[in-house]
């Protein structure tokens, strides 16, 4: 479905999840090597997302639970703490300039996400 | 005019009136013209807001300020030359060449190359440290300077002079003098009593004020070091603005052969045609009327007149009218009209009060029916309407003093009211030329509500912004006027109110969010809209607010049907009815709290919280509560919480009613229906009230011969009594009126908002709402009842629900490749032999 361009040599795919286990416009929460993931099905635009699972402000494990949508064009995820949202694509954190959140190449293949660490 | 060949017009000059004439020209040659333009500006950057040049040192970028990209020139077809001026016109063979020898033939040739500072010949001008207030290299090189300077002046009190000054007071300067050679302020605008008050306003914002000073020269070895008056008196300074006026550019038009005049300016005609037919100058190079305008309405209005012109159209300038008022001083001032009429040509009235430092004056017709000018400083709110009136030459009123000191103790609506009576021609955006009848019929019959939707619609207000108050108070004046309560729009998403969104999800039998988005929203929603749908959806449906793929757009405590904590885990509410219990259902919230590890706590709607459940752990512990006959206490929605009673007559010695039973059979009638907000009730068995009814959203006390039906209390950070809505009534009327109270508040209230805030701000409050629900005026009473039962009707458990439903189950788990282990962040902290959530982790 999506292929990132760009994907540095080093990178290694895993497997996280089925297309299935993760609600259309919503996100799960997969833990990948002891590292807690938040991958997200952006169905409305067809694409996949995945960031760190922490949010910065408060350290909580929350992000897979916070909703998705956009500002302008650019697709966000807000923390149901207290609603900072972060950039999908940049990792950005759009409403605090001082936090930042990493994010991850996605693909999927055969009904199967995997994630690129 | 030829339509077949290309017409070719030269624009020299790309400061705001040159800008603005590409700008009309191409929406005029859109209509069916062929006209190719080429643009010469001298300036390295394309045309920018000079209007608002001194938000450069508040941190607004040059791009900021730009009013247009290159990109937008490109994409019409516009050739531009920067860093370029024209040197020579050739009339005979209608050629221009500029600095670089760019040669380019035109058909009409327009002059737009504005006016630079005034510089008087003061010997010393030309030392270091002296700059003029006009383009951003201007301002890049005062920022430089000012680094290593102390005390600033700026030389000329007028307008620009004091926007100087304010900017060397924001860039950190220890002193900073304004050097005035006239007797007053603003010599141009104000009289000698207004001026008197905003030097003291000035002084008190930490500028000196030096009037009726002559300056002899700017001393200093190469650098300057202050200045010598002719009265031998000296200033030290390290740098200074000269703001001393403004000087056209005429030379190249003189250079030309071109009629100019000898105090400077482009003679022009009305038709702003120059002495010769094919040149035209337009902004502040015109000189037009005899006079320069020195102002960016006017050049945007000649802007218009020529692009008329040139595309076969016949208009001319008419005298534009020089109101203005002051920015960003921190001292409100204007004028209009003519402000320095006297007596006996015109009765004055004057307001003064030094105390808060204003001063007013306006000027009427001798017969007193007329305003003809005035002077505002200090307070300049009624400035919009002040100069509507005069330019409109409305009738005054009797006392034509309130519309100077506004209506004082009455209610600002009259401010609203007042724009109405304004003629529809009247000019209301000078910049774009925006009537009030344009905006009107933006208003009323597209819709256009806001004024970020005039901006893009209509242009209103994308000039000096002045008119931004008035276009606001016109916008809700229509609205008021077509009975629209003022629409708060949810979000970019959708352009809708809540309750238009509501009546919308209704009509159209909408049950997925996806399906709202795509026939009233736009773009993929957000954190705001997607509560906000659900709710309205769920207010529509009543259906489980996890059934219809909404899981993923309920806020986070929806989406787990508990409430999110600290730390990441979640609270179990399950409802208490009436707060009554039987030891039977007490033991069991006290063995699901020992298996599951829980910290348990008597709330303040009489039931028992849960706390510090795994969100895997969150299906089985409900499995256990309903198998005992529990059932959700939804503490996580907006809906109905809790409705508290007291004992009543059934033990206690002053009950009249038994509030109990009462109690508990409201709570059964509205739990789970969804709302704006949470909604929150009690019952008392007597006036004495120790349910607290008069603190909740809808609350009842027993009386002898029945009940009183108290709404719209609230509790939280602002406490509202409630009011009282209907006396003595029966059960069954009390539940209807219930019904109706509470259906009305779930279609007409604004998001998150209880029905305190709701019915403060309902126009004609409580009688309106009694109107409306007792007494039925709307005629609407039976329909509310009918939504109301059919919400009831299809009440289920939600948890009773997803614990029976393997699908929506599966979704409580932390990790989804992993649904067996806990998030392994979480932590808690022992005390009083129970546990706590850790504190927070703060980065
Ligand atoms: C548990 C409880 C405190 C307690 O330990 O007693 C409580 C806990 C919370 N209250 Fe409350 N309120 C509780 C009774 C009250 C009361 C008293 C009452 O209902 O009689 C009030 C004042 C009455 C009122 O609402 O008018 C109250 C006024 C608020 C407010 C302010 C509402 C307002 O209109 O200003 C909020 C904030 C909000 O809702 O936006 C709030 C919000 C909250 C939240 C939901 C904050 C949050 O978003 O996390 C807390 C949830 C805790 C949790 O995770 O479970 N809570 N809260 C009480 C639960 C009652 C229940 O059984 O459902
Ligand atoms: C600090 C400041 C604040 C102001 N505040 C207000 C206000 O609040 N309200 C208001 O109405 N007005 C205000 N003005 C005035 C307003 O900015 C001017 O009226 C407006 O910019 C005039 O537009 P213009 O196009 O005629 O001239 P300009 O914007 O000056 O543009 C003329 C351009 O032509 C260029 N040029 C000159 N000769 C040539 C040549 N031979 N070849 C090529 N290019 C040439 C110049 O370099 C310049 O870029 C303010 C001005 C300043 C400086
Ligand atoms: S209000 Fe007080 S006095 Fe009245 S019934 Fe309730 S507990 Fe008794
Ligand atoms: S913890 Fe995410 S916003 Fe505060």
């Amino acid at each position: 479905m999506e292929l990132l361009l760009d994907i540095p040599e080093k990178i290694t795919w895993h497997m996280a999840c089925h297309v299935a286990d993760v609600p259309e416009d919503g996100g799960v929460c997969a833990l990948i090597e002891g590292r807690q993931i938040a991958i997200f099905n952006f169905s409305r635009r067809g694409k996949w997302y995945a960031t760190d699972n922490q949010c910065p402000h408060r350290q909580q494990m929350a992000l897979s639970r916070g909703l998705i949508g956009s500002q302008h064009d650019e697709p966000k995820v807000a923390c149901p703490f207290h609603k900072k949202t972060f950039s999908l694509e940049s990792g950005k954190c759009l409403t605090d300039e001082a936090y930042k959140i990493q994010t991850f190449p996605v693909r999927v293949k055969d009904n199967r996400v995997f994630i690129g660490i | 005019m030829s339509t077949t060949k290309t017409i070719q017009v030269v624009v020299v000059g790309n400061g705001m009136t040159g800008y603005k004439f590409c700008e009309k020209l191409v929406a005029r040659s859109e209509e069916g013209s062929k006209i190719g333009i080429t643009v010469f500006g001298e300036e390295p950057r394309v045309a920018y807001d000079r209007v608002h040049l001194s938000a450069y040192f508040d941190g607004k970028s040059a791009e900021d300020l730009e009013l247009a990209p290159a990109s937008w020139y490109q994409e019409r077809g516009i050739t531009l030359y920067l860093s370029d001026p024209v040197v020579a016109i050739d009339r005979t063979a209608r050629q221009v060449r500029s600095h670089h020898g760019v040669v380019v033939n035109y058909d009409y040739l327009v002059l737009a190359t504005g006016s630079g500072a005034f510089v008087p010949t003061i010997p010393g001008v030309d030392k270091e440290g002296v700059f003029v207030y006009r383009t951003i290299e201007d301002l890049d090189l005062i920022q430089a300077h000012a680094r290593t300077a102390r005390k600033g002046g700026v030389l000329g009190g007028g307008l620009l002079g004091l926007e100087a000054a304010k900017a060397l007071l924001d860039l950190g300067l220890q002193q900073t003098h304004v050097i005035e050679f006239a007797s007053r302020l603003m010599p141009r605008q104000i009289d000698e009593a207004g001026s008197d008050i905003l030097k003291e306003q000035l002084q008190q914002l930490g500028l000196h004020m030096h009037l009726s000073k002559s300056t002899r020269e700017i001393t200093g070895e190469k650098k300057i070091d202050g200045l010598l008056f002719d009265d031998n008196q000296r200033l030290d300074l390290d740098m200074l603005v000269i703001s001393a006026g403004i000087r056209p550019r005429d030379e190249l038009a003189k250079a030309a052969g071109l009629a100019t005049h000898p105090r400077g300016g482009i003679v022009v005609n009305e038709s702003l045609q120059t002495s010769d037919p094919a040149i035209f100058a337009i902004g502040e190079c015109a000189l037009v009327h005899q006079m320069i305008y020195g102002l960016v309405a006017p050049g945007y209005e000649m802007a218009e007149v020529v692009a008329a012109q040139l595309t076969g159209k016949t208009k001319e300038f008419k005298p534009f009218d020089m109101s203005t008022k002051l920015k960003l001083i921190g001292v409100d001032v204007a004028s209009f009209g003519d402000p320095f009429l006297s007596e006996p040509a015109c009765r004055t009235i004057r307001y003064e009060n030094k105390a808060k430092g204003i001063y007013k004056r306006m000027n009427l017709s001798t017969d007193g029916k007329y305003l003809l000018g005035g002077i505002l400083v200090g307070d300049a709110s009624q400035y919009n309407m002040l100069l509507q009136t005069y330019k409109n030459a409305i009738l005054l009123p009797p006392n034509p003093e309130d519309l100077m000191l506004g209506s004082r103790g009455g209610e600002a609506e009259e401010a609203g009211a007042g724009v109405l009576s304004l003629p529809d021609d009247a000019l209301i955006c000078s910049c774009e030329g925006i009537t009030k009848g344009m905006i009107c019929e933006q208003v009323e019959t597209h819709g256009q509500t806001s004024v970020e939707a005039l901006k893009k619609s209509i242009k209103a207000c994308t000039g000096c912004g002045g008119c931004t108050p008035m276009v606001k108070d016109l916008i809700h004046a229509v609205m008021k006027k077509q009975g629209i309560y003022v629409r708060n729009l949810i979000c970019e998403h959708f352009d809708y109110t809540r309750q238009e969104l509501l009546d919308l999800v209704k009509l159209n039998d909408l049950r997925t969010y996806n399906s709202v988005l795509d026939h009233f929203g736009k773009g993929d929603g957000c954190e705001v809209c997607k509560p906000l749908v659900a709710s309205v959806l769920a207010s529509a449906w009543n259906e489980n607010v996890l059934a219809n793929n909404l899981a993923p757009v309920q806020d986070s405590n929806d989406r787990f049907l508990a409430n999110i904590q600290k730390g990441g885990t979640y609270s179990v509410v399950p409802r208490i009815p009436g707060g009554e219990i039987t030891p039977e259902k007490l033991i069991v919230i006290g063995e699901v709290a020992q298996k599951y590890g829980l910290y348990t706590k008597i709330t303040g709607g009489q039931r028992i919280d849960l706390f510090g459940a795994h969100v895997g752990d969150l299906p089985a512990i409900w499995e256990t509560l309903i198998a005992a006959g529990f059932e959700s206490g939804h503490a996580y929605g907006k809906a109905l919480r809790t409705v508290k009673s007291c004992v009543g007559s059934t033990w206690c010695r002053f009950g009249v009613q038994d509030s109990v039973s009462f109690a508990i059979e409201i709570e059964n009638r509205y739990k789970g229906i969804r709302s704006p907000h949470k909604l929150k009730s009690a019952v008392s068995g007597c006036i004495r009230e120790c349910a607290e009814a008069q603190s909740k959203d809808f609350g009842i006390i027993a009386t002898e011969k029945g009940w009183n039906l108290y709404v719209c209390g609230n509790g939280g950070s602002k406490p509202q009594h409630a009011q009282l809505l209907a006396t003595d009534v029966d059960k069954e009327m009390c539940v209807r009126l219930i019904d109706r109270f509470l259906m009305f508040y779930i279609k007409t209230a604004d998001p998150l908002t209880r029905t305190a805030t709701w019915l403060n701000k309902m126009e004609g409050g409580m009688a309106y709402l009694k109107s409306v629900v007792v007494d039925d005026a709307l005629g609407i009473a039976a329909s509310l009842e009918a939504d109301m039962q059919k919400l009831i009707d299809v009440y289920r458990c939600e948890w009773k629900e997803v614990v029976e439903t393997p699908e929506l189950r599966r979704h409580f788990s932390h990790f989804v490749n992993a649904p067996a282990e806990k998030d392994p962040t979480v932590g808690f902290d022992e005390l009083r032999g129970q546990k706590k959530a850790k504190e927070w982790a703060v980065s």
